[in-house]
């Protein structure tokens, strides 16, 4: 037998290209970069092995940071783009890399059925709510009433919910982090690479020059407490300074309420806890806003299927033949006819 | 003439078939009689009977137009004989009218004297108003001027398959079988091979397939022992002499384009990857693709077709060939992927199977109006190669030729079929893939000195370096890429210099494909009739007319439309006119023009209908005499 020499352990600096990064400074990119690459270099990934695709806006530059193959391709079209490489090639570790309008606007139909589908890769968006590259317009994430260069007085249209978007769509993961989260960042985005099937996650990301501070009501240092509720499976609900509030369901009316520990008789036995295969739950999860509630991260649902590459097998294993088909025969199947040459 | 037909009671007549070296049958029906399968079986028996085909079938958009109407009419011509045959003919000798809506509408195309045959049961007065007839055209002498047979062919059917217990509406939906078994009759064709297809067809329902044989077999013996008034015994085609030798079949534009890109796949040592979304009149090389996994083929129904393109484009990206296809509002969407595939240089083959536009247009009629969208269509500069195929076998070769020029050139290709070319058949000399000389696609492995854009001196591809390549790490997409090392670079000079390399790739394809040759006539003098994709046999067959008149013109038909053949200036140059019959309003006609500055007119129709060869003629004619 063969002795196998194990590839040498990569830093996340391995990961790093020498280009020079062309965010502004500040952006909440630039942190996003610092967590794959240090997922990467976790994981034990290798880089010829692996594929970052992007379509088009700040966060489709990041293919071009990454040292692995990479792939910048067009508004709103990388899932498809990535269809296409998982289908050629089963065995890449494919990364999809996304912005809000890039994900949901334009290319809403493409995540929709990628999730649907479950190809195996992770697709990462990263949600701040402003379109970045073409300085400053309101996004699909955008607040009602935004006010932007093409919404001066403020936008009329209502926000989607990308993760309530992707359950609804068919993903069997899905998870949520913010920029700032250098520590759970890494570990969620682990935790979606371990998912065989299509993994999804939304990243909340800062935009210093656009969109400055648009999450600080639940991403602030001083909020992060009483504002976020970092999820985890099996454990309950809690979050605040001291752990002391929880998540609670009224049994007749499927909505959520925020509890106390100790009063009205609430004890941590009263409390949610966090089932990550009840899709009814991640729903009622990532629907949760401020003020009034926490915003969850975290690993909001997580229930594995059969991936679409696993399905494709599956199908062409139903072909009549096993062998590999000869083409001349095939033409030569069916109704033909001899002319012979003339004597 | 009228011929009445009287049932007979002793053996067959003896007295021989009315000899004819070629026909043409056109079947017309509702969209719901079925007149597509009898065509196609019909198709079968003609080639099986060694003869020479040609065929066009002729359907309205709607899948189940209300029944009786004109609009609903759809029909199956083919053109059949001993000698060459290269279109589904003009007007036709025998027209089958399966109700008075198909009499009506395809009436004017009969020649005069025809033989019609009608099913007189259908003729009611509700069926003669939904058509537009006042008054019963079988009973008021309008059709003296042809052959007409008139047989009650739905209550025919119903005694025919009545031992098979079916239903009225189930027994009646045999009756394009009793009349192929009529028109099988006609023409002395054999009934085997549909009463095997239908044994496999219905293999389920072997109710309905024996009902089906119950009704050929019963129209076929009606012919046999019934006795026109006028003696007509049916006629004789000879088989035809022309052929090179060798095993043949009949194939349709779709299938030798889906087997054509397999063979181009296994040529190249590449997987296909298909990927394509469903669109009228391109989805059967889909169908047919998808039915082929065990001949290193994927395929990919995508959520529209930009994902199909971009799927494809990103299965070329992981080292398999891409392929997408559709039609041309389909192609449209595609176009800013393309453009990518262009800036990014890598393989992709694109079909347009082209109908009627703009927009959605006439999804089942023909044209050949997306050949500026091939050339031109898509935003900035960008070059890529365009092929047209003339035939539905010659799509065959189109296509292995598609594939070898993606593959050595890292460019998208165009194909350009049509609604014609691709649901049309004919017989098919079945060419050995083993003898087509290979193109084998070599990976870049070597890390020495690479970066994406290095190129090929000659051929002037970058390398195609695949994920999964060891030290080949690198980043492309569609943000310009230095020339020398590949990475994003936003200076001018640059870019001059990308857009002069891309164009002068795609230019040098010229000296990579064969020469342009004349396919009718001398190589220079009076008239070239210059055409492009499936107006072939139409052009071929009417300067082929002309030369015997002792009328000076040649017929170029172009498969390269780009770029255009190196010698295709000079060509042009050695003839005083220049003729473009067209079935658009004159898009080869201004790449010519601007191309090689020849003073070329056009022919142009746009009525969803192929050139006729008579129309043709009396264009060109009118031209020289000009």
């Amino acid at each position: 037998m063969n002795s196998v020499t194990p590839p040498a352990k990569l830093t996340p600096k391995d990961f790093a290209t020498d280009q020079e990064v062309r965010w502004c400074p500040g952006c909440g990119d630039y942190a996003i970069l610092k967590g794959v690459q240090k997922t990467l270099a976790d994981i034990g990934a290798r880089p010829e092995k692996t594929v970052f695709i992007s379509g088009i806006g700040c966060a489709a530059r990041f293919p071009y940071y990454m040292a692995t193959y990479g792939f910048h391709t067009i508004h709103g079209r990388a899932p498809t783009f990535a269809t296409g490489v998982k289908l050629a090639n089963p065995d890449l570790d494919v990364w999809v890399v996304s912005g809000d309008g890039d994900a949901l606007s334009i290319g809403g139909n493409h995540l929709i059925h990628m999730l649907r589908r479950n190809v195996n890769l992770q697709f990462l968006l990263f949600n701040n709510e402003i379109y970045g590259l073409t300085k400053g317009q309101y996004s699909p994430t955008s607040r009602a009433g935004t006010r932007s260069p093409s919404t001066p007085l403020g936008s009329v249209d209502n926000p989607i919910s990308a993760t309530q978007l992707a359950l609804a769509s068919g993903a069997r993961f899905v998870a949520r982090s913010i920029d700032n989260q250098i520590k759970h960042m890494p570990v969620v985005l682990a935790r979606a690479h371990a998912h065989a099937g299509a993994s999804f996650v939304e990243i909340f990301q800062n935009c210093i020059v656009y969109n400055d501070g648009v999450f600080n009501d639940f991403t602030a240092k001083d909020k992060v407490a009483n504002q976020q509720i970092a999820v985890e499976n099996g454990q309950p609900l809690l979050f605040g300074t001291n752990k002391q509030k929880g998540l609670y369901i009224q049994p007749a009316a499927f909505e959520i309420e925020v509890v106390t520990l100790g009063e009205n008789g609430i004890t941590e036995a009263d409390v949610l806890v966090h089932d990550e295969t009840n899709k009814v739950l991640a729903t009622l999860l990532a629907g949760l806003q401020g003020p009034d509630f926490p915003v969850a991260i975290g690993v909001l649902y997580c229930d594995p299927a059969p991936s679409y590459e696993e399905g494709v097998q599956v199908v062409k294993d139903r072909a009549p033949s096993k062998t590999e088909g000869d083409l001349n025969a095939l033409l030569r199947t069916g109704h033909t006819w001899q002319v012979d040459a003339k004597s | 003439m009228s011929t009445n037909t009287a049932f007979k009671n002793e053996a067959p007549n003896e007295a021989p078939r009315q000899s004819l070296d070629s026909a043409v049958v056109r079947f017309a029906g509702d969209s719901g009689d079925g007149m597509q399968v009898t065509g196609g079986q019909f198709t079968l028996s003609a080639a099986l009977a060694g003869n020479n085909l040609a065929t066009f079938p002729d359907f309205p958009a709607e899948i189940r137009a209300p029944v009786g109407t004109t609009f609903g009419v759809s029909s199956f011509q083919i053109n059949f004989g001993s000698s060459v045959i290269k279109t589904s003919g003009d007007d036709f000798d025998l027209l089958v009218a399966m109700n008075p809506a198909a009499l009506f509408v395809e009436l004017k195309g009969l020649k005069q004297g025809g033989i019609i045959v009608v099913d007189k049961g259908s003729f009611s007065d509700r069926n003669l108003r939904k058509a537009g007839y006042e008054e019963n055209p079988l009973e008021n002498g309008t059709l003296d001027a042809y052959r007409l047979i008139q047989l009650d062919i739905s209550q025919l059917t119903l005694d025919a398959v009545k031992e098979h217990g079916l239903s009225n509406k189930e027994a009646l939906r045999c009756k394009n079988f009793w009349t192929l078994g009529y028109v099988y009759w006609m023409f002395a064709h054999k009934r085997k091979e549909t009463i095997d297809f239908l044994r496999t067809k219905f293999a389920k329902r072997p109710d309905i397939a024996e009902a089906n044989i119950s009704a050929l077999n019963a129209g076929h013996s009606l012919g046999e022992t019934s006795e026109a008034a006028d003696g007509f015994q049916g006629f004789a085609i000879p088989k035809s002499e022309d052929a090179a030798p060798g095993l043949y079949r009949t194939v349709m534009g779709s299938e030798a384009l889906a087997w054509g890109l397999t063979a181009g796949a296994q040529l190249a040592n590449l997987h296909m990857t298909f990927c394509s979304y469903p669109i009228t009149p391109a989805s059967s090389v889909l169908h047919q693709l998808s039915n082929m996994s065990e001949y290193n083929v994927s395929t990919f129904q995508a959520e529209d077709e930009i994902a199909a393109v971009c799927a494809a484009i990103g299965a070329s990206y992981a080292g398999t060939l891409g392929v997408t296809s559709s039609s041309g509002p389909g192609i449209a969407l595609k176009g800013e992927a393309i453009g990518l595939a262009i800036g990014i240089e890598i393989p992709l083959v694109v079909v347009n199977t082209q109908r009627a536009g703009p927009s959605t247009g006439l999804p089942t009629k023909t044209e050949q109006s997306d050949l500026y969208q091939a050339v031109y269509g898509r935003n900035a500069d960008s070059p890529l190669v365009v092929l047209a195929a003339r035939s539905p076998a010659h799509c065959f070769e189109v296509a292995v030729e598609a594939v070898r020029l993606a593959t050595k050139y890292m460019t998208p290709v165009m194909v350009l079929s049509d609604g014609y070319i691709g649901n049309a058949a004919e017989p098919w000399l079945i060419p050995d893939i083993n003898a087509i000389e290979p193109f084998p696609v070599t990976f870049r492995a070597d890390p020495e000195g690479f970066h994406p854009f290095v190129r090929d001196e000659e051929t002037l591809a970058r390398a195609w370096a695949i994920p999964g390549t060891p030290e080949l790490m690198h980043r492309i997409g569609g943000i310009e890429k230095d020339y020398d090392t590949g990475h994003i670079s936003y200076d001018p000079s640059n870019h001059q210099k990308m857009t002069d390399t891309r164009a002068a790739k795609i230019k040098g394809i010229a000296n990579d494909i064969p020469a342009q040759t004349i396919a009718a006539g001398p190589d220079g003098g009076s008239v070239a009739v210059v055409g492009w994709g499936s107006t072939y046999g139409s052009i071929n067959r009417a300067v082929s007319n002309l030369l015997d008149q002792g009328k000076q013109v040649s017929h170029i038909h172009l498969t390269n439309i780009w770029p255009l053949p190196a010698n295709l200036g000079e060509l042009l140059a050695g003839f005083d006119k220049v003729l473009v019959p067209e079935m658009n309003t004159g898009q080869l006609l201004t790449i010519l023009r601007s191309e090689y500055l020849v003073p070329a007119k056009g022919i142009n129709k746009v009525n969803g209908q192929p050139f006729k060869i008579r129309e043709l003629e009396q264009a060109i004619t009118a031209e020289m005499e000009g």
